[in-house]
């Protein structure tokens, strides 16, 4: 094939794929017309006329939907950053238990590895919520006079509280995802050449230093890509929250939704706001991949 | 080469083909008896509406309408495709075409009918309904206002979920609502204490309430939030099928009315076919007029609708009556000749 053969079937490759993308706005544009849902965003500053149980920001029901949305996404935000550092936590954890020397911590981190890969994640939201949380009785646990309460309405910490619909999504996301990231870690420790392990105690570093020093930096950028498509998963797994209650950005979209009628471009929003949060986490944890490898050149 | 681009233009003139015909007006009702099935959308969770049962049918209120239809359009009220829908997803569904119609305890309303909101439009309503709470027995919760600051559980995506906000707003007191997404786990929310009451349709409360353990620990509150009229529903631009649909219900309310029921209709035809002089009778069951063809169905749809499912009272009370079981008083539900609100236009 010559050059001139090659430039006219990429030329042709890429009709086509302009041509497949306009049939469908086409067909998508006309099928919208022919129904007569026409693209329209004036809804959106209309009051969005329902209550919210949970709003880290002033919400009532004379707000508009947008600011309902804007809530949705904040307590999306919410849920999944803070299990993403729990997932985080346990997963190095049982990571480092089931690479470490004692025997009975690997069994036991193997075996919890495997019952959560091997159970759909609904399954562990609705265990968490429906039998975990809203299983507890009143006064099933000592109450410490008014600072720590807990009840099937949630936690209440020193005036903090937090429902049992967002303990339960925090508790399945991070447990479901830990698995994985225990699993990434392992990978990543494994990485390590074991001639990197004789090398360090040889030089009579001692276990702990020799993994602190010497095996996580070089286990470190084989870690990073895994971790980071573990936390858009839970990113995306959070949207799960409709499952226990919790008004995540998802479960308002589909009230929303019922309301208006506007699926299309209620959709755009999801798709862009989860766009938005994942292009954020890709990019926080491409700069903390750089500055590992950073670091190493120097060192 | 020149294969190539033979194939890109053939490849593009197909799918625009297809962008055409999908522009197409011809409305749903020839698509459902070419198909020789109509595919309904239910809810098959609610007792006494539609409900699967352990045999793998499903049945209820809702689905003797669905068969109705299936009787007038088809002729054969067997040939359906039920297709369980949530509240969120059913219009959705209707919009796309993945159902051709609704019969799922769907709320009546402005937005939902017009086309500058949902786009769909509804047939006659087919029961009568108002929200209402449950609360526990021993709770000491007699109305609203003791529900203040209060957690309740609701169905997100449902009429029922702006209701609440308004009865609460227009008292001026708070409350939390805790949101899922099937009527199913409102009652586990609620059952399992996270809230202090359920709401929902008082119906659909019954229902629930029926399948309890201890149905006599939980009463349903005084309180009605909301009328309800609950009403099949299909898409908005389609005259054709949403005529078909609005006589389809109104033959079932007419014939209870006149005493035509699955086991006389035999008897009540040869009665219109020997009698000339019956013509009110005669148009009803489509020996003259030819009332059927004008709304796209056959003269005699109604006898194959009330052979196949019965009069819209046999229909009540196979599903909610005295020995049902989810009995609810048929109040409202009556004829207007009973003190209830159901009348047909005449069939003329």
């Amino acid at each position: 094939m010559n050059i001139n053969q090659r430039i006219f079937l990429q030329f042709g490759i890429c009709i086509i794929i302009f041509g497949l993308i306009g049939i469908l706005i086409n067909n998508l544009t006309i099928n919208l017309v022919r129904t007569g849902l026409g693209f329209n965003f004036s809804w959106l500053f209309k009051p969005a006329s329902f209550a919210l149980a949970e709003h880290p920001l002033p919400y009532t029901s004379s707000d508009s939907y947008v600011w309902a949305l804007f809530i949705g996404w904040l307590n999306s935000l919410k849920v999944i950053f803070s299990s993403l550092i729990l997932a985080t936590f346990l997963g190095t954890l049982i990571g480092f238990a089931r690479t470490g020397k004692n025997s009975l911590l690997g069994l036991i981190s193997a075996g919890y590895i495997t019952i959560i890969r091997q159970t759909p994640l609904l399954l562990q939201l609705m265990f968490w919520y429906f039998v975990g949380f809203l299983g507890l009785k009143d006064n099933m646990f000592i109450q410490i006079k008014n600072i720590f309460n807990i009840s099937n309405q949630g936690i209440e910490f020193s005036g903090l509280t937090f429902s049992s619909e967002f303990l339960a999504l925090l508790l399945g996301l991070s447990i479901f995802t830990s698995a994985y990231i225990a699993e990434v870690i392992r990978g990543g420790i494994l990485s390590v050449s074991r001639g990197q392990w004789e090398a360090f105690r040889s030089l009579g570093l001692s276990e702990r230093q020799g993994l602190i020093r010497i095996v996580i930096p070089q286990a470190l950028p084989a870690i990073i890509p895994g971790l980071t498509s573990q936390y858009l998963n839970l990113a995306k797994n959070s949207t799960l929250a409709i499952a226990v209650g919790y008004s995540d950005i998802y479960a308002i979209n589909d009230t929303i939704i019922n309301q208006t009628g506007r699926s299309i471009e209620c959709f755009i929003i999801l798709l862009v706001s989860f766009l938005i949060l994942n292009l954020l986490i890709t990019n926080t944890m491409e700069i903390i991949n750089r500055l590992i490898l950073k670091s190493r050149k120097y060192s | 080469m020149r294969r190539l681009v033979s194939g890109i233009v053939g490849l593009a003139a197909l799918l625009t083909g297809c962008a055409t015909t999908n522009q197409d007006n011809s409305s749903r009702l020839n698509l459902i008896k070419n198909r020789n099935e109509l595919i309904c959308g239910v809810s098959g969770k609610i007792p006494g509406f539609s409900f699967l049962k352990s045999d793998g049918s499903y049945q209820g209120l809702d689905v003797d309408i669905c068969k109705a239809f299936a009787a007038a359009i088809i002729g054969d009220s067997e040939r359906i495709q039920y297709r369980p829908l949530t509240a969120a997803e059913r219009f959705t569904a209707i919009k796309t075409g993945e159902i051709d119609l609704l019969s799922r305890n769907t709320t009546f309303t402005l937005s939902r009918d017009s086309l500058g909101g949902n786009g769909l439009t509804f047939a006659p309503v087919v029961f009568h309904d108002g929200q209402g709470l449950m609360v526990k027995k021993d709770s000491k919760i007699s109305n609203l206002k003791d529900l203040a600051n209060k957690s309740i559980c609701v169905g997100s995506g449902t009429t029922t979920e702006q209701n609440i906000n308004d009865a609460f707003e227009s008292i001026s007191l708070p409350y939390t609502p805790i949101k899922y997404q099937d009527l199913n786990q409102v009652v586990a929310g609620y059952l399992q204490g996270r809230c202090s009451a359920m709401t929902s349709d008082r119906s659909q409360l019954a229902a629930a309430r029926s399948g309890f353990k201890n149905p006599k620990e939980h009463i349903i509150l005084d309180d009605v939030l909301s009328k309800e009229p609950l009403a099949p529903a299909s898409d908005g631009q389609d005259q054709k099928l949403a005529d078909a649909m609005r006589w389809v219900i109104f033959s079932l309310i007419s014939a209870e009315e006149q005493g035509i029921t699955k086991s006389n209709i035999d008897e009540k035809v040869q009665i219109a076919k020997n009698n000339p002089q019956l013509k009110p009778l005669r148009r009803f069951l489509g020996i003259d007029g030819g009332l059927g063809e004008k709304i796209g169905l056959s003269n005699d749809f109604v006898v194959k609708v009330i052979s196949s499912t019965g009069n819209y009272g046999e229909i009540y009370e196979r599903h909610l009556g005295q020995n049902s079981e989810v009995p609810i008083p048929r109040g409202q539900n009556e004829l207007y000749n009973n003190g209830g609100v159901h009348i047909s236009p005449p069939f003329n």
